[in-house]
């Protein structure tokens, strides 16, 4: 390729229809057919994507006032709490939350039918949600109760902000207790039955950007199925992760907050789910363009999944405990065959992410751009990368005598 | 001959028959029992597989059925709610049959009625919960 493409140039293109897009996983196939030089003179963007379970995701609703006006202190949609500690009738729903009639894990492992992430799925399928709210009211906000439902369309805003998704990489996780145990990374039979992860390898949108040097503040993307934003970087970004020579990282990374319009967005691409004794939660679609300025993001986009590593830990005393190290490091390609090998011993794999669910998303946001209604963005501001010095910090923990219980 | 898992639906009054016996006695068929419950109302339910010569078989049914009990095919007791289904996979290391199946290189789930032996572990081992049972949503027993 001579010389660089700029994100002005691609957009022309994009809008006169005649921008090359491939998925990322379309283009390992180009790259390794011409060349990366070649590769990069053809195509103009590469799209990713990912569906997976992301927690730290939820909504900001602005439901409007009643008459008379009302300050919630106390607000349950379907009954699942919404905290209330903003403005009068602002909202934020976590995909986490719990109806305070869920028995959790009382009954271990408990189910988990319904919480944020189930209701934020019904709001966008247009279902009619039930709200019970209370306030202690005030000479300006007089009304101290409101049981109503509204649905999406009737309201003033819902802002879907996810605080931490598209995690670029993810642990894989084994048990190896001699009991059942129930995680946010599924059921994990004993002695090593099955191992568990959460990445869409080589389609996963930060793989195939490692430096974040084209995904930063305001880079537009497929969010929900609707479009979004790259709002910050995400909690716990951590850039800092030791990285292969390829440049991505061995062990959790690069992590995003996202930002976007609810009512724009399609319930296929939210979805709450039920993770047995742990909790609810949502899974969320997300597929980011990587414009392709030069043969190094060319090079970033070919990335396959026996490039990828994932490190192994034990979430029965491991992860939880935070003892030990990890037990292996495993390639995508590996995880992605159906086993893997963990202490000399054959352990069958499962995802918690689609990785058709992936496929279709790139897929999709790959004829948006060749339809021409989707242009591409150049961030606002780099998010902060490896030289950052970014160190991921433990809670303080003033009185640990204190704190024996679990 | 003729092989057939089937599952025995027992309303609270035959609940306590001794239908097996009858089953190898008379009918002189081979019982492999899959699972069997007895839930809080008293109606049972038993699933097996049986085996024997289809003129038997067809007799033994209709004696079943003539004592009260509903009998139906075992493929329709878990039902895979394919538009509900993410294809993440997370069932496929949990079903101890391979009837949920991981196929590769679609990476998509798959289920096959036929191998399913009823556990019901993917009830709840499903995030999107897209696995559902009969039992729960129809009052076949009366």
């Amino acid at each position: 390729m001579k010389g660089n493409r700029s994100i002005e140039e691609i957009n022309e293109k994009v809008k006169s229809g005649s921008a090359v897009v491939f998925t990322a996983e379309e283009v390992i196939d180009l790259v390794e057919d011409k060349g990366i030089s070649k590769a990069a003179e053809e195509v103009d963007v590469v799209t990713t994507g990912t569906f997976g379970p992301m927690c730290s995701s939820g909504v900001f609703l602005n439901t409007g006032h009643p008459r008379p006006r009302i300050k919630f202190n106390e607000v349950y949609l379907n009954d699942v709490p919404a905290y209330a500690g903003i403005a009068a009738v602002d909202l934020y729903l976590g995909a986490t939350a719990l109806p305070k009639t869920d028995r959790a894990n009382r009954y271990y492992p408990g189910e988990f039918i319904y919480g944020g992430g189930h209701v934020i799925e019904d709001l966008v399928a247009g279902k009619e949600i039930r709200m019970e709210a209370e306030a202690y009211g005030t000479d300006c906000y007089p009304l101290k109760k409101i049981e109503t439902s509204f649905k999406l369309s009737e309201i003033n805003e819902a802002t879907l902000y996810n605080p931490r998704n598209a995690y670029q990489n993810y642990s894989v996780a084994v048990n190896l207790g001699s009991k059942t145990i129930y995680t946010y990374m599924g059921i994990l039979k004993s002695n090593l039955g099955n191992a568990n992860y959460s990445s869409a390898g080589q389609l996963s949108p930060l793989f195939n950007d490692p430096l974040l040097k084209t995904v930063g503040m305001g880079t537009k993307i497929f969010l929900g199925g609707g479009t979004g934003y790259v709002a910050w970087h995400g909690t716990q970004h951590n850039p800092s992760a030791e990285r292969l020579d390829n440049d991505t990282p061995k062990s959790p990374g690069a992590t995003l907050a996202l930002i976007g319009d609810l009512k724009k967005m399609n319930a296929r691409w939210l979805r709450g789910l039920s993770f047995l004794g742990y909790g609810a939660t949502m899974q969320v679609g997300i597929g980011i363009p990587i414009p392709i300025l030069n043969e190094e993001m060319m090079k970033y986009c070919s990335v396959r999944d026996q490039d990828l590593y994932a490190p192994v830990e034990d979430y029965n005393r491991n992860y939880p405990y935070k003892e030990g190290e990890p037990l292996e490091t495993v390639s995508y390609a590996e995880l992605k065959s159906g086993s893997i090998t963990v202490r000399g011993q054959k352990v069958p794999t499962a995802s918690l992410s689609s990785y058709a669910g992936a496929r279709e998303i790139a897929a999709e946001l790959k004829s948006w751009i060749k339809s021409g209604k989707f242009t591409l963005t150049a961030p606002s501001m780099q998010l902060p990368t490896k030289d950052a010095g970014i160190k991921l910090n433990a809670m303080p923990q003033r009185n640990p005598e204190r704190e024996a219980d679990c | 001959m003729i092989k057939q898992k089937i599952v025995l639906r027992y309303p609270p009054h035959v609940v306590e028959q001794p239908t097996i016996y009858h089953l190898i006695k008379d009918f002189d068929l081979m019982v492999n029992i899959l699972r069997a419950d007895i839930n809080p109302k008293k109606e049972g339910r038993l699933m097996m597989e049986l085996s024997g010569e289809e003129l038997n078989y067809q007799r033994a049914l209709e004696w079943l059925q003539a004592q009260g009990l509903h009998v139906m095919g075992l493929e329709q007791q878990i039902i895979w709610r394919e538009e509900k289904c993410t294809h993440c996979g997370a069932c496929t290391v949990i079903c101890p049959t391979e009837a949920l199946k991981f196929n590769r290189p679609e990476m998509t789930v798959s289920f096959n009625e036929d191998k399913c032996i009823v556990c019901e572990i993917c009830l709840r081992a499903c995030p999107a919960r897209a696995m559902e049972t009969l039992v729960d949503n129809a009052n076949l027993v009366k």
